[in-house]
């Protein structure tokens, strides 16, 4: 699988927006994210970041423009029929199903996959139990991308007995598990650290390579959007500032405002 | 015509009465996000405290003391009492839980509700007590307005009912209790971080809205005349009903609730036949859920994501 | 062994043979490994949670049905066996209910109405009430067909409850079930019976054979009982089961991982409404009439009772919840005077199970018994009628129980006064530190033997009714879980 991005856009928000009552949550967003390419928004906290991703998803209905994946409009759509048509996410503050176990985590996200009804499970016809040994296989194939972190004995642990870098990646597993064309990670480093921060940076771009998916990523931290993007987007106030390839993005004396508020380099000499 | 404003009359009265119960309910709702199952049975205890009362001073045919005082005594200490129940019940039973998933505490509300109606039961026996009102209180001082009736009873629970509802009002929206309980209500963590005494806040609201229906529990006994260990179910499901309707967690909305359940009750049984008011009570809830959730007053909760 | 600080690899502590993977020091996986990661139960419970883990699901189903049909053949008769089909019943509800609340987190309240559903549209397909001379349908028709038709109101009630979450649904349930106890009580008597119901209904039967006796429907419950959670064990296992329980953890994150929750629900509400059925059409046969009253919030608490009881989420805890749950509800109706032996055995075990170390049990029990002689000599010092009466319960705890407990002559006065006591002590016992909780208990204990045998074991019927409200409280605030259920941790949102 190539580690290059393809030409055909997967995701195309055209003139997004969204208002909750009388707060302007995105206005006139447009972005644009190719097949296999990783695209990384960056942006102050409340910039509508997360909005994005739960717009793209379904959980919310923009109130303008549109949402195309792979051409097709998806705006409006229910979360679940987005998430079947290969669109999967991870969340900011982490929505593991935690009194399941982490194979029963990845296995329930097979769910739009699989089509055994319940009766034909109560009665163990071939096609429920071939669909059972096929949703393993691939839940202990999607686990084993993380390694020893989330190896076999892990398996039947409940999902509240891992430590938090281990949810994080638990929750990106079981996102893989849908197989998605296109993954989305809300702040997948969030609270990790400096190891685990190079871990997860080394993950995404093995995400692309061996899983051939694009990904648009929400994070913070600048080491690891540095580390994995093809393009980042600035966003603040729900309107997109710049965007281009990091250098360029992280420069932007617009971005560096909304973050900091000032010129970093007179706070530099005043330091 | 003079029979419809004769219901209308005698479904305000009821309404008032459902209203102090759907009040109490409502505000423990609101800073607990408590569904109380038992908050009916608090009803029917301030009924019974009543009944005792009255026994107490000679019974309903040879009372004591004078009247009006003898209704200020039942009122004060059912509204005492049962406020101190209400305050135990928070005390040890939901506070242990106030940070379990939701469905903890109203399985606990479920149970105590049920073991407060048999332990009536035990402790007063199934029969059913009488207030006999009639006998200390004379019916026919009331006001007739055309040929509608309203006589005393009914004059005394709607205007010692509004009298309560305004200062309730009051209290919720002018004191700094009703601040902090509007506080509470709207984020509980943040108002303990800015200070509130949340314990406080929420036994005054149990005890407040407990003595409430302990009130509307005399007052119950005085209309009604008749007591018994059940009423206080009865009484809970059209007080969940008024609260819902009116929209949960909204105190004006309690009040209109309330009325709109007390009338639509008093018609149907007045026009319609009385084996059907509860039933098209209950459709009346069913289809307002349907309709609009939050209630006829009541707000939409957003969920963050 | 020693641990060179220059070298790359951890070392060893403990000594690995050769070529085998073993624990390494460092690598958080030594601990997981480890055989006794699981948290027991201490002493004999947690050995016994330990080997009947070990022996499986399926033969534990095995042995618990088989152990359930021996039981009518060891002596189990009359009245008992009655005991044992109305525990079945409820277990079997229990289990169906177990879908809806345990795994897909739905708090259904109004759920005894598909109960009443399922008995009156047995009812109504097996007797004289429709038409000139009634239907009456073979079981192998009526059961289905009433099945598939509760269905559909399972659909339906869940229909407008798919938006509804957490307390509107209770409410909304709540009042479908009250609607359906008012509704069979005033709609329609000439067909539904009213507040008399329906009399004269078939038992089960084919077109050979029909189940007339007490013991042919104990087996029918344990044979429908043990296929039951058996089909329910398997859609736990599938993906189903999973969707259920995922949409129970996180409703939100579901729907983003493919799952279409509102099918979901609709289904648990589905499933749950059928096995309700099922119960209902067996119930209306045994008993060969239903009334309104047989579906109204009483049971529905009993249900829940043996639900939260036994465990949310296990099928196991559901059915052994409520069978402890009615087998403690119909006994105390039907022989009261043997409930003495339930009550005096659980207190004792409950000490049992708490108290430790043994020898604060010992003074504890001592403290107990003095106490009560001592007060018993001093009252009948005092006034014979003080102890005129004697223990009401039956057998030869009376005897042993004459000179300890007091039991005035008109004992309903003293013995109200003594519940309220009673429960402001219980409370006080659970809210003070160990020390005051040793000196409280003498007191206690014997107070609760004085309200027993003045009032409790008097009124049976309302002493079940206390029991199954406590048995909701203490459940709720002591072990939510339930007995058998597994601990839930609850992320807030």
């Amino acid at each position: 699988m190539s580690a290059e991005p393809g030409q055909q856009a997967i995701l195309e928000l055209d003139r997004l927006s969204l208002s909750f009552g009388g707060l302007r949550a995105l206005s006139e967003l447009d972005l644009r994210v190719a097949d296999r390419e990783i695209v990384s928004v960056i942006g102050p906290n409340g910039a509508g970041k997360t909005t994005v991703f739960n717009v793209i998803t379904g959980v919310y209905q923009p109130s303008a423009g549109d949402v195309r994946f792979a051409g097709a409009s998806i705006a409006g759509q229910a979360p679940h029929v987005i998430a079947r048509l290969g669109i999967a996410r991870t969340f900011q503050s982490l929505r593991l199903f935690m009194n399941m176990s982490v194979l029963e985590n990845v296995m329930a996200a097979t769910y739009g996959d699989t089509k055994a009804l319940a009766w034909e499970s109560i009665l163990r016809l071939p096609r429920a139990r071939r669909e059972e040994r096929e949703v393993r296989a691939l839940a202990e194939d999607v686990l084993s991308f993380f390694g020893e972190r989330l190896a076999g004995y892990r398996w039947d642990q409940p999902a509240y007995s891992l430590s938090y870098a281990n949810r994080r990646r638990l929750e990106i597993a079981r996102a893989l598990a849908t197989r998605p064309r296109l993954l989305l990670l809300d702040e997948p480093a969030a609270g990790m650290n400096p190891a685990e921060t190079h871990e997860i940076t080394e993950l995404i771009g093995r995400l692309r390579e061996e899983r051939g998916v694009a990904i648009l990523v929400i994070e913070h931290d600048m080491h690891v959007v540095a580390g994995v993007s093809d393009r980042v987007i600035a966003l603040d106030h729900g309107v997109k500032i710049t965007e281009g390839s990091f250098d360029q993005v992280a420069n932007h004396p617009a971005v560096v405002e909304a973050y900091l508020g000032r010129d970093p380099e007179a706070l530099a000499e005043g330091a | 015509m003079s029979f419809f404003f004769q219901e209308l009359v005698n479904g305000i009265t009821t309404g008032a009465l459902y209203s102090l119960v759907a009040l109490g309910f409502s505000m423990v709702y609101g800073v607990l996000k408590l569904l109380n199952f038992a908050h009916g049975d608090l009803y029917m205890v301030g009924a019974y405290i009543g009944f005792f009362i009255i026994q107490f001073f000679g019974g309903a045919a040879h009372v004591d003391i004078p009247v009006p005082l003898l209704l200020a005594i039942m009122f004060v200490v059912a509204a005492g009492l049962v406020g101190g129940l209400g305050v135990a019940m928070e005390r040890f039973a939901y506070r242990p839980l106030r940070d379990a998933p939701r469905i903890a505490p109203l399985i606990t509300a479920i149970g105590i509700s049920f073991f407060l109606e048999s332990a009536a039961l035990l402790l007063f026996g199934s029969q059913f007590r009488e207030y006999n009102t009639a006998e200390f209180i004379s019916l026919s001082s009331g006001i007739q307005i055309g040929s509608v009736t309203i006589d005393s009873v009914q004059i005394m629970v709607l205007v010692l009912g509004l009298l309560l509802m305004t200062g309730l009002q009051l209290l919720v929206n002018r004191t700094r209790l009703g601040r902090q309980m509007r506080a509470v209500a709207a984020d509980r963590e943040a108002a303990e971080m800015l200070g509130i005494n949340v314990n406080f806040v929420i036994t005054a609201t149990f005890f407040l809205g407990s003595a409430l229906a302990g009130i509307a529990g005399v007052m119950g006994g005085l209309l009604f005349n008749t007591v018994s260990a059940t009423i206080g179910f009865t009484a809970g499901l059209k007080a969940f009903t008024a609260a819902v309707v009116g929209g949960i967690g909204s105190i004006p909305g309690a009040m209109l609730g309330g009325l709109v359940i007390g009338v639509a009750e008093s018609f149907v049984t007045g026009y319609i036949s009385s084996t059907y008011s509860n039933l098209i009570v209950f459709g009346l809830l069913i289809v307002v859920m349907l309709v609009r959730p939050s209630g006829l007053l009541g707000r939409v909760q957003l969920q963050k994501v | 062994m020693s641990v060179d600080p220059d070298s790359q690899q951890p070392q060893d502590i403990i000594e690995i043979p050769p070529g085998s993977r073993g624990p390494r020091l460092g690598a958080d996986e030594w601990v997981a490994r480890r055989e006794g990661r699981r948290e027991y139960l201490p002493s004999w419970l947690g050995r016994a949670e330990r080997e009947s883990e070990r022996i499986g699901w399926w033969p534990r189903l095995a042995i618990a049905g088989v152990a359930a049909a021996l039981l009518p053949g060891l002596g189990l008769g009359g009245f008992q066996l009655q005991v044992g089909i109305d525990a079945m019943v409820i277990a079997l509800l229990a289990v169906g209910l177990n879908i809806v609340v345990g795994w897909a987190g739905l708090l259904d309240l109004g759920y005894v109405a598909f109960f009443g559903a399922g008995a009156y549209g047995y009812a109504l397909l097996s007797s004289n009430q429709l038409g000139t001379s009634g239907i009456h349908l073979p079981a192998y028709f009526s059961v289905p067909i009433v099945m598939i038709a509760v269905a559909l109101l399972g659909l339906g009630v869940g229909l407008p409850s798919r938006r509804l979450i957490g307390d509107y649904l209770a409410i909304i349930t709540l009042f479908f079930g009250e609607a359906f106890v008012e509704f069979t009580n005033n709609v329609a008597p000439s067909k539904l019976g009213g507040p008399n119901g329906i009399t004269g209904i078939d038992p089960i039967r084919g077109f050979t054979w029909q189940i007339t006796s007490n013991y042919g429907y104990y087996y029918l419950l344990v044979i429908i009982l043990v296929v039951t959670m058996a089909v329910l064990r398997l859609v736990e296992k599938s993906r189903t089961g999973r969707a259920w329980r995922a949409v129970r953890e996180d409703p939100l994150a579901a729907a983003s991982m493919t799952i279409p929750v509102n099918r979901v629900k609709l289904a648990a509400f589905a499933a749950g409404a059928v096995v309700a059925a099922l119960a209902g059409t067996i119930f209306a046969a045994q008993q060969a009439s239903v009334f309104p009253t047989d579906f109204d919030t009483p049971i529905l608490i009993l249900i829940y009772a043996g639900l939260i009881l036994g465990g949310a989420g296990s099928i196991a805890g559901a059915c052994l919840g409520a069978l402890v749950v009615m087998v403690i509800y119909d006994g105390l109706l039907r022989s009261p005077a043997e409930a003495g032996y339930l009550f005096y055995g659980l207190i004792l075990l409950t000490l049992l199970a708490k108290l430790r170390p043994w020898r604060r049990l010992a003074v504890v029990l001592a403290a107990t018994v003095a106490l009560g002689l001592a007060a018993h000599a001093i009252a009948k010092a005092i006034s014979a009628s003080a102890v005129a009466g004697g223990p009401q319960s039956g057998g030869w705890i009376a005897s042993a129980l004459r000179d300890w407990v007091i039991v005035p002559a008109n004992a309903q006065a003293a013995g109200n006064w003594g519940f309220v006591i009673l429960i402001c002590l219980l409370i006080t016992l659970v809210q003070v530190s160990s020390r005051w909780r040793t000196i409280l208990l003498p007191p206690t204990l014997c107070l609760a033997s004085f309200v027993w045998e003045t009032r409790l074991v008097v009124e049976p019927s309302i002493t079940r009714q206390l029991m199954i409200g406590a048995i909701l409280i203490v459940m709720m605030n002591a072990r939510p879980q339930g007995l058998l259920g597994q601990r839930r941790v609850e992320t807030v949102t």
